[in-house]
């Protein structure tokens, strides 16, 4: 198995090492993201993200099976949790392994970078006294 | 017709899913998209409005006829 896709309720980080890791690979890079509690000088309370999963799993797929295609890999790792999510907690975990540094660095800007331009996941910001979509708007 | 919602797509139709009647009936996608800007013109004032067909990211010539999983998409902002 060398692809894991999930859209899940609770990121695990701990759980990524082992899922990367194997006698292959002399390099594991992962990028975790998570709520940052403020947003332009304004406090976050929480991040609120829902999905179409169908399509987000499909999606999620073509990205990692790009980045296999574009770079030597041994695993990816793709996951993204969807409900509300508080101040530190973890949203989304990507990562590669390969047998030198490069690809594995390379392949996870793309992996993140490329999620977030086409994966059909949406964001709401809650503040205090307001919601907001974010990017919805210009 | 049966068009899913999602985002900010949901709050501005107040629903994730809607079955339009009969007379609901694009030809294809850009028309779809013309269609519901009609009904909705708060959709024009969003950055972008992508629309997905069985579950995948539809040009606008694509034709419809009805039986399709429709969902729109708005701004995605994963991450």
């Amino acid at each position: 198995m060398k692809k894991v896709i999930e859209i899940v309720d609770e990121i695990d980080t701990a759980k990524v090492y082992a899922e990367l890791s194997d006698a292959n690979s002399g390099g594991i890079c992962v990028f975790v993201g998570a709520v940052r509690e403020f947003t332009n000088n304004e406090e976050v309370v929480a991040l609120e993200f829902e999905t179409y999963k169908a399509m987000a799993l499909k999606e999620m797929e073509k990205i990692a099976d790009a980045a296999m295609q574009k770079w030597s890999l041994n695993k990816v790792v793709m996951r993204h949790a969807v409900g509300e999510k508080g101040v530190e907690e973890p949203v989304v975990i990507v990562g590669a392994s390969s047998a030198h540094r490069d690809d594995c660095f390379e392949a996870c800007r793309f992996l993140i970078d490329t999620l977030k331009e086409t994966v059909p996941i949406w964001k709401k910001e809650k503040f205090k006294n307001k919601t907001i979509w974010v990017s919805a708007h210009p | 017709m049966n068009v899913l919602f999602f985002g900010i797509t949901k709050d501005i139709v107040g629903s994730s899913e809607i079955n339009f009647s009969d007379e609901f009936k694009p030809v294809n996608v850009a028309e779809l998209k013309k269609q519901l800007i009609k009904s909705y013109p708060e959709f024009l004032k969003l950055n972008s409005l992508a629309v997905a067909v069985n579950s995948e990211y539809a040009n606008d010539d694509l034709p419809l006829n009805g039986n399709e999983e429709i969902a729109i998409i708005p701004p995605v902002s994963g991450g």
